[in-house]
């Protein structure tokens, strides 16, 4: 871990620490800091129930909303039952299932996102990494309810991606969102994962950088020091961020939604 | 013409490139004229050479009947990015120098069999057939073409995966080709997916895997995660067919495995059911 000085603007590479920080508020933080009621769904009907991706009813401010999202462990047991947040396809399947569900009973999604990456093993290759997140893709840009990302820590390329296409992305602050780790970029463009602050610098993966890019929407501010420092506050600016997207969206009909989807991913790049 | 498979006959002449092909799997010697004449095909291991895109339509499009469509559409450079090597702007002018296409995808209007189409064909040969920028907006333009026109969509991939050099912009190509490739299915308008040699990463992750049918070409590398980062994370040996076009039809992801030499009968074959209506 390498100090960071917050008096100072932190560069990227330090930013990524703090995005990776033991302490940052993990999704189970937020079920009990935001929720005034949470009732888990498990499972994908067809393999199992992915302990990297959990998702069920919630009830936020008084909004009632399908909640899904990675699930980084606070302890090294915790990190190893939930596979450090490294989901498998059941993890997506499962996501898949409720985001279906949540269509079904005209509530919104709200997406959390924080993982290092889709988990890159033989038994995940054999039962369609690939598939289970394209899959994902697609029908997220059709599904038929409002749909709010927030990317809480690590937005780690297409594990995090699939599940976090939505209306609204929200990003806090000290967090990051590559499409390669710093050091996996630095290791084969670089050939030297050493490299990785350079990597993190010019791939441009802070909340900044994406706001400027128009990837994300808004850029949620975390607490003086960082979530980690008080992460009662850091919750609760992403529970007032997400009541104020999630009460505009409901106001759009259907059809305008989905079209204006479209639009913001077609729109991605030109 | 078997004979080419003795050793002997190897040492007996002095073959040159312009003359002999050498098979990059079973290093068989091939002339040239009969490599080329069988599809960049194996005579011997049946190993499927990869393709230049505008090999690959000569082979599938009706004779004269392809018509380039986002020719204009060119490589961008969202990030200004530069690594070790250099800026991503020379590396990108040098792509389109070497293969004379402007990204790593050439899209157009054809017939198959008389079927129209609009089909898309990845070409490996630029900067490792990566989806960014414009490789998303020629796919997504060319499915928009395909909705409005009503003919069926048909896209050879072949892609290490997204473009690091685009970042996260590549990867958001990833959620905008499969929203376009959404309004297909929205539409009832047919999406067929080939997968060739390689097809992996961040591609196989979204439009190449999400086909109405899934066409895979024989003993194409298909798969998400790299071999050497999954040997690495479950430190253990992998299958040898690991992440082939076999492996995945065992798996369930491929419907159909189809030698080159009837894959554009077999693509008229499947059409002629998607387009009955």
């Amino acid at each position: 871990m390498i100090e960071i000085d917050f008096s100072k603007k932190l560069t990227p590479w330090e930013i990524v620490q703090v995005a990776r920080h033991p302490g940052r508020p993990a999704i189970t933080d937020y079920v009990q800091g935001m929720c005034e009621e949470f009732v888990e769904l498990h499972g994908d009907r067809a393999f199992g129930d992915d302990r990297a991706l959990i998702g069920g009813f919630a009830t936020i401010g008084g909004e009632r909303v399908m909640l899904i999202g990675h699930r980084k462990g606070k302890s090294v047991e915790e990190n190893i039952h939930a596979n450090f947040g490294m989901a498998n396809p059941e993890g997506y399947r499962k996501a898949l299932r409720l985001m279906k569900l949540a269509e079904k009973y005209g509530i919104p999604v709200l997406s959390l996102v924080d993982t290092p990456g889709a988990y890159p093993g033989l038994d995940a290759e054999a039962r369609g990494q690939a598939e289970a997140i394209a899959r994902n893709l697609t029908e997220m840009a059709a599904l038929r309810t409002p749909f709010v990302v927030v990317i809480t820590g690590e937005g780690g390329s297409g594990g995090a991606l699939g599940i976090a296409v939505g209306d609204v992305v929200l990003m806090m602050q000290y967090a990051v969102y590559s499409v390669i780790s710093p050091e996996g970029c630095a290791s084969i463009l670089w050939r030297d994962g050493k490299k990785a602050p350079e990597a993190a610098e010019a791939l441009k993966i802070t909340s900044e950088s994406l706001k400027k890019l128009g990837v994300i929407d808004e850029i949620i501010v975390e607490p003086d020091g960082a979530a980690h420092s008080d992460p009662g506050l850091a919750i609760n600016a992403v529970k007032k961020a997400v009541l104020k997207h999630l009460k505009a969206l409901k106001k759009v009909d259907t059809d305008t939604l989905l079209q204006k989807r479209y639009d913001k991913y077609a729109a991605m790049g030109r | 013409m078997g004979w080419f498979t003795n050793p002997a006959a190897k040492t007996a002449s002095t073959p040159t490139e312009a003359i002999w092909a050498i098979c990059p799997a079973c290093k068989a010697y091939v002339p040239q004229a009969e490599w080329n004449n069988d599809l960049r095909v194996c005579p011997r291991c049946d190993y499927h050479d990869r393709l230049t895109c505008r090999q690959r339509v000569a082979q599938i499009c009706d004779s004269g009947s392809f018509s380039e469509i986002n020719a204009t559409v060119s490589v961008r450079d969202p990030l200004k990015f530069a690594d070790a090597s250099g800026a991503y702007a020379d590396k990108a002018q040098a792509a389109v120098k070497k293969t004379g296409e402007g990204e790593a995808i050439l899209t157009g209007t054809a017939l198959i069999d008389g079927i129209p189409v609009v089909i898309g064909v990845m070409d490996f040969r630029f900067l490792g057939g990566s989806l960014a920028s414009g490789t998303g907006e020629r796919i997504l333009l060319a499915a928009e073409a395909a909705l409005q026109q009503r003919r069926p969509l048909i896209l050879f991939s072949a892609s290490g995966g997204a473009r690091m050099h685009e970042g996260i912009i590549s990867l958001m190509q990833m959620a905008k080709t499969c929203a376009a490739i959404s309004r297909l299915q929205q539409a009832r308008i047919p999406y067929l997916s080939v997968l060739t040699d390689p097809t992996t990463g961040g591609v196989s992750a979204s439009y190449a895997m999400v086909g109405d049918i899934n066409i895979a070409e024989p003993k194409a590398l298909i798969g998400f995660a790299g071999r050497r980062v999954i040997e690495q994370t479950i430190k253990q040996q992998l299958p040898d067919d690991f992440q082939t076009a076999e492996y995945l039809l065992e798996h369930g992801f491929v419907d159909h495995i189809v030698h080159r030499g009837a894959m554009k009968s077999f693509l008229a074959q499947v059409l002629r059911y998607a387009s009955h209506r």
